[in-house]
């Protein structure tokens, strides 16, 4: 690092948007912004040029920065398939650990691919593949299969992370290698029972992200222009949301929190939290929880699948919190789900988005969270718990346009809470809530990488309180 | 140099069952006679061990059921591992089976009917499951 130079640059090559935003490293203060429409189809760095220009025009002069750095979830995001054996188990492990690496899971494939499944796999474009399938010492045969099937795949270039069964590694190697697949070996997603271990395939994604995955995708050119794109966009927001709880030396976080992240496409929930019953009394099951946990809804988009939204909450349920008023509902979700780009015309427009963005937020959120169902049995009722008990975390952030530039952002931010009317769904029950008002979690992310207490500083300095009344 | 693949046994208390005192003497004893053990617990659905036998392609289940509703929860066991590809699976059940005083014979029978391999009445020695195991899955000792 060098002092002398004050400014760091944070990029963000969305597939709609390429974003940057100038950070004065010493003040702490955000010293402009800008953004121009991506460029990934022709060349990556004609929107940068642009974007730069923009930011050299705001400063007036060339300046040397100390960082310029770049996520990106441009072209498709990081697409994956996630390929184990049972779903509740090697599957699912699998799954978390490739979201938790802020890739998009397109495939999520159990016992032995068939055939109409390996075509899939074959034209899904896909960056990477994560095969599990087996604990150590445990089922063998399928992935061994599952390697069969893939290495057989002619058109499939697609590197292929091995995370499964230690005692079939070598084999699934070598049956990849005759099929000229490249690959990867790491330790199993699931090497026992009830124990998940994520972090190995995590880093080992991240290192093909950088190593090969932005070159495939034309990311490359930008490098001329900037140090490194380091990571895709949601493991840098899932880096912020890790920094700020827990802090760094010389200052703290802000405990266990949740973010909750409303987009045109999906609505992604990120929590950093045990999730360890908060009660006595309760059992857990299940499959073990990452504490950096995050999910991603493909259904709960507020523009791509408005009409989705609608359907998983109930249409009566809308009409009434609309207040039964003669909202064309069909007509104006029709309007959203044709333009993603489509802001609310009419009061009446800006309340259904209100409502389309509480939904996917109750529903993403209730999702995310761990449940209680209850039994009986002759010792009387028992209850388990599944997933994380986040009753007491107390910070919520909201981000996304919808809530950020929303007029209601806390109306659609209470749809995260715990509930009466669902006592068993186990969300915050008293928590503050913030907002990522500048669109800032990708730059801390990626800041917390080179200078972690500048970049808590200037996160915490940053996530607006909103004030309203507790519950 | 010897060697022999490790027999992997699936064992849990089935149902809406918190005993699990037993449950740990027994995953003691059966490491100790050379088992690799995956235990599940308590309150383990057929679905959970069955599951979990794939996934660990274990070489047999070991059902625990101490609350009485043992032919309840245990019904259809062996269908559940015929369809799940493990038809074959040892399965193993022992505990308080049935509520009331009844004759254990035809309580291991209709277990047996069920389709389970071995039948233990309560109060059974964890060492002569063990043996049994070793017998029934064919593991010779060294």
């Amino acid at each position: 690092m060098s002092p002398d130079r004050e400014y760091g640059l944070f990029i963000d090559f969305g597939s709609t948007f390429t974003k940057v935003v100038l950070v004065d490293l010493t003040r702490l203060q955000v010293a402009g912004r800008t953004q121009r429409r991506s460029t990934v189809e022709t060349d990556i760095t004609i929107a940068l040029d642009a974007a730069l220009g923009d930011i050299r025009d705001l400063l007036g002069r060339d300046v040397a920065y100390r960082y310029k750095l770049a996520t990106s979830s441009a072209a498709g995001g990081l697409k994956m398939a996630a390929i184990g054996l049972v779903p509740e188990l090697t599957v699912e492990a699998a799954k978390r650990a490739a979201l938790g690496a802020g890739a998009k899971v397109v495939g999520v494939y159990s016992y032995r691919l068939t055939l109409r499944e390996l075509q899939e796999i074959e034209n899904a474009s896909l960056d990477l593949i994560l095969l599990a399938g087996g604990t150590d010492g445990g089922d063998r045969e399928t992935i061994i299969s599952n390697a069969e099937g893939l290495s057989r795949l002619k058109g499939l270039s697609t590197p292929i992370i091995v995370a499964g069964n230690k005692a079939a590694a070598d084999e699934v190697s070598a049956v990849l290698k005759s099929g000229d697949k490249e690959h990867v070996l790491t330790e199993n997603v699931m090497p026992e029972i009830g124990v998940l271990d994520v972090d190995n395939v995590r880093g080992m994604i991240r290192e093909l992200f950088i190593s090969r995955i932005v070159e495939a995708k034309g990311l490359k050119n930008a490098e001329a222009f900037i140090d490194e794109i380091l990571m895709p966009t949601p493991t840098a927001v899932l880096s912020a949301a890790r920094l700020l709880a827990e802090g760094t030396d010389g200052e703290e976080g802000l405990g266990e929190l949740v973010i909750v992240d409303v987009g045109g496409a999906t609505t992604d929930v990120h929590s950093i939290a045990r999730g360890d019953p908060t009660e006595p009394g309760l059992v857990k099951k299940g499959l073990p929880e990452p504490y950096v946990k995050r999910t991603v809804e493909g259904d709960l988009g507020m523009r791509y699948n408005a009409s989705t939204i609608v359907q998983v909450a109930g249409e009566d349920l809308f009409m009434e919190r609309l207040g039964n008023e003669k909202v064309d509902l069909h007509q104006s979700i029709e309007r959203f789900s044709m333009d993603p780009g489509l802001l609310p015309e009419s009061k009446r427009e800006m309340a259904l988005d209100i409502q389309l963005a509480s939904a996917a937020v109750r529903l993403s959120v209730e999702r995310h969270a761990g449940r209680i169902e209850t039994t009986y049995g002759p010792i009387g009722p028992v209850h388990i718990q599944y997933g994380k008990d986040l009753r007491k975390v107390k910070t919520v952030i909201g981000a996304g346009g919808p809530i950020i530039f929303g007029p209601a952002p806390e109306i659609i931010l209470r749809n995260a809470l715990f509930s009466e009317e669902n006592p068993f769904s186990l969300r915050p029950q008293n928590p503050s809530f913030f907002l990522d008002e500048k669109y800032l979690l990708y730059a801390v992310g990626l800041l917390s990488e080179k200078e972690p207490l500048t970049a808590l500083r200037l996160g915490k300095k940053y996530l607006k309180k909103l004030g309203g009344r507790k519950v | 140099m010897y060697v022999e693949k490790q027999k992997t046994l699936i064992i849990g208390v089935i149902g809406v069952d918190a005993h699990v005192v037993g449950n740990k003497i027994m995953e003691n004893v059966l490491c100790q006679a050379g088992f690799k053990v995956v235990n599940l617990g308590t309150f383990v659905t057929q679905q959970d061990f069955i599951k979990a036998a794939i996934e660990t392609g274990a070489d047999a289940i070991l059902v625990g059921s101490m609350c009485g509703h043992g032919e309840l929860e245990c019904q259809g066991f062996r269908e559940a591992c015929i369809e799940a590809g493990r038809g074959n699976i040892h399965l193993v059940l022992g505990g308080n089976l049935v509520v009331g005083k009844q004759d254990f014979s035809s309580v291991s029978e209709r277990f047996h009917e069920m389709g389970f391999d071995k039948v233990y009445p309560p109060g059974v020695s964890p060492y002569k499951v063990a043996e049994d195991l070793k017998k029934d899955l064919g593991v010779s000792e060294p």
